[in-house]
């Protein structure tokens, strides 16, 4: 009876542990059977619990190694990328939009559980918003020069969409390809995982979404100040997240790839601004990215361009 | 198929008369014999109100259109019930789509040369590929909702945008000016509101509680792109 006692006593308090740590028990139908398991491996591993942080994560990956990795054409497979809260994903866009050195995205925020979930929807937002300022801008131009012509661009929407997948996909692609390669050539490099390296983007373009917003107030310098202010903070969040990765590097290697990060983020903000937010009709505007300087100003003559040398 | 379908209702009719056509019929003692096959193909008046095979065209289309008016009711008038998630059916999201999208073409030449407005086919895809999306992510949260009633509920619930269209092409005879589009930004706002709320309803009980806002972040979403493609629709 007293080995009864003890082991109900056992259980119990695993199911108090259980309690406090709901991220440690994942939620999804299938691990609901195997949650004795769990339990089990809690209370033999965690008896000293009692601090979050860093503990709370040997933990979680322990839990997941515990798990059989369902295989890549089961449905259970792509259940572990949405495998998300509220709170976190809000956690996350959180952590992206208040970047400061030393705090590591991957590390604080992700803690080995990268999700798909923000990444694409993220991106969907990101384009419908784009797609849909880019033509209210239209209309204000309208409203303040009747002669504009003005009729719904739906391609916009396409083009928004296509522009912002792939910018979130394969520049992570290739980041992703170019640091295991480095790897391969000096051995104390660690690396983030493909999926790390597409949270991390997917995340840090949350900043622009607001942005993109504020660019309807028609005065040019404060649309770029406030593009310059977003594409800061987004490339500063990416920059602290790569540093401690590429800091082993070479120091040229190092300094080639964060200035190449920060360029290409800095393209696409520009290509945004200068295609979806330019304020004439489209048969006089020739959307080209790079030729900026000579910015069409037939619309505001008088307003301030400070930032068009960019 | 017509012994699964009312077995209460054929119980009910199993009473003295019905066996006068067996009494012909010869079976051998060993077979056992369930209750639900004792119907023969006598019985006329009763048989009219189950069978699907012996009614008349009209009655079944008749049948059907009704079911879909019933889900229609209660996309309007949005209450507890899950009549729109046990029987689903993807008539009412077809109709739908293919009204909305017919609605959404330009009438003139000069419009269609244009290119700007969103074509049929371009409709047609955002609105199927958009329910898909928003189904597979709400499976991939974790909701216990199948596939299709999904679908279905995600379909229904067009219909107030549906009405917005229509309100804002009979808007749009009388002439465009910043009043009336100040009407037609109301009319959409509220049936957006409205489709939001509807869905809502019926959806966001299926995910567990701590995912309620990410699942229904998509849904939000998607019905904000139909309405602005309403809204920014000009003849």
């Amino acid at each position: 009876a007293a080995a009864d006692d003890l082991a109900f006593h056992e259980f119990e308090e695993a199911a108090n542990l259980l309690a406090e740590t709901p991220d440690a028990a994942t939620t999804s139908q299938s691990d609901k059977l195997t949650s004795q398991e769990h339990v089990a491996v809690v209370v033999g591993s965690g008896i000293g619990y009692g601090a979050e942080g860093e503990e709370e994560d040997d933990k979680t990956s322990l839990l997941q190694d515990e798990k059989p990795q369902p295989r890549f054409w089961t449905f259970d497979y792509y259940q572990s990328f949405f495998d998300v809260d509220t709170s976190q994903v809000l956690d996350r866009i959180k952590g992206s939009l208040l970047p400061h050195p030393g705090h590591n995205f991957v590390r604080h925020h992700l803690r080995n559980r990268p999700d798909l979930y923000g990444p694409f929807w993220i991106c969907a937002t990101l384009a419908f918003v784009l797609a849909v300022t880019g033509n209210l801008t239209l209309v204000l131009a309208q409203r303040r020069d009747p002669s504009i012509h003005y009729s719904p661009q739906f391609h916009k929407v396409t083009i928004a969409g296509i522009t912002i997948y792939c910018y979130a996909w394969l520049v992570p692609l290739a980041l992703w390809g170019f640091l295991r390669w480095r790897q391969g050539t000096r051995e104390r490099m660690g690396l983030y995982t493909f999926l790390e390296t597409v949270c991390v983007y997917g995340y840090s373009l949350f900043v622009f979404i607001p942005t993109v917003v504020l660019w309807l107030i028609p005065v040019q310098w404060l649309q770029w100040l406030f593009g310059a202010l977003a594409l800061a903070l987004s490339a500063a969040g990416l920059v602290f997240t790569l540093w401690p990765v590429v800091r082993e590097d070479t120091r040229l290697v190092a300094a080639a790839l964060l200035s190449i990060v920060v360029l290409l983020h800095a393209l696409l903000a520009l290509g945004c601004k200068l295609y979806f937010f330019q304020p004439l009709p489209l048969d006089h505007v020739v959307p080209a990215p790079q030729a900026i300087p000579p910015s069409p100003n037939v619309l505001l003559p008088s307003s301030v361009q400070p930032m068009t040398t960019f | 198929a017509e012994a699964e379908d009312s077995p209460g209702e054929q119980e009910a009719t199993s009473s003295k008369p019905l066996f006068a056509g067996l009494s012909d019929v010869s079976i051998s003692q060993d077979i056992p014999i369930e209750g639900e096959i004792t119907i023969p193909s006598g019985t006329r008046a009763q048989e009219c109100d189950s069978s699907t095979l012996n009614e008349s065209i009209r009655r079944t289309i008749m049948r059907d259109l009704k079911a879909v008016g019933r889900k229609f009711m209660h996309v309007l008038y949005p209450r507890k019930s899950n009549t729109l998630l046990r029987d689903w059916d993807l008539w009412g999201p077809l109709i739908l789509c293919v009204s909305l999208a017919l609605m959404l073409q330009k009438s003139s030449v000069e419009g269609k040369r244009d290119g700007g407005s969103p074509e049929f086919a371009e409709v047609f895809v955002i609105i199927w590929f958009g329910a898909v999306t928003i189904t597979l992510n709400s499976k991939l949260l974790g909701g216990n909702i199948s596939f299709f009633q999904s679908l279905c509920v995600l379909g229904y619930c067009v219909l107030p945008l549906n009405i917005a269209m229509l309100i804002c092409r009979l808007l749009l005879l009388a002439g465009q000016g910043p009043i009336n589009f100040m009407i037609r930004l109301f009319v959409v706002l509220v049936m957006f509101a409205w489709s939001v709320i509807a869905s809502t309803a019926f959806l966001a009980d299926c995910q567990p509680p701590n995912r309620k806002a990410l699942a229904v972040y998509p849904v939000f979403l998607f019905y904000f792109v139909v309405s602005w493609m309403i809204l920014t629709f000009t003849p």
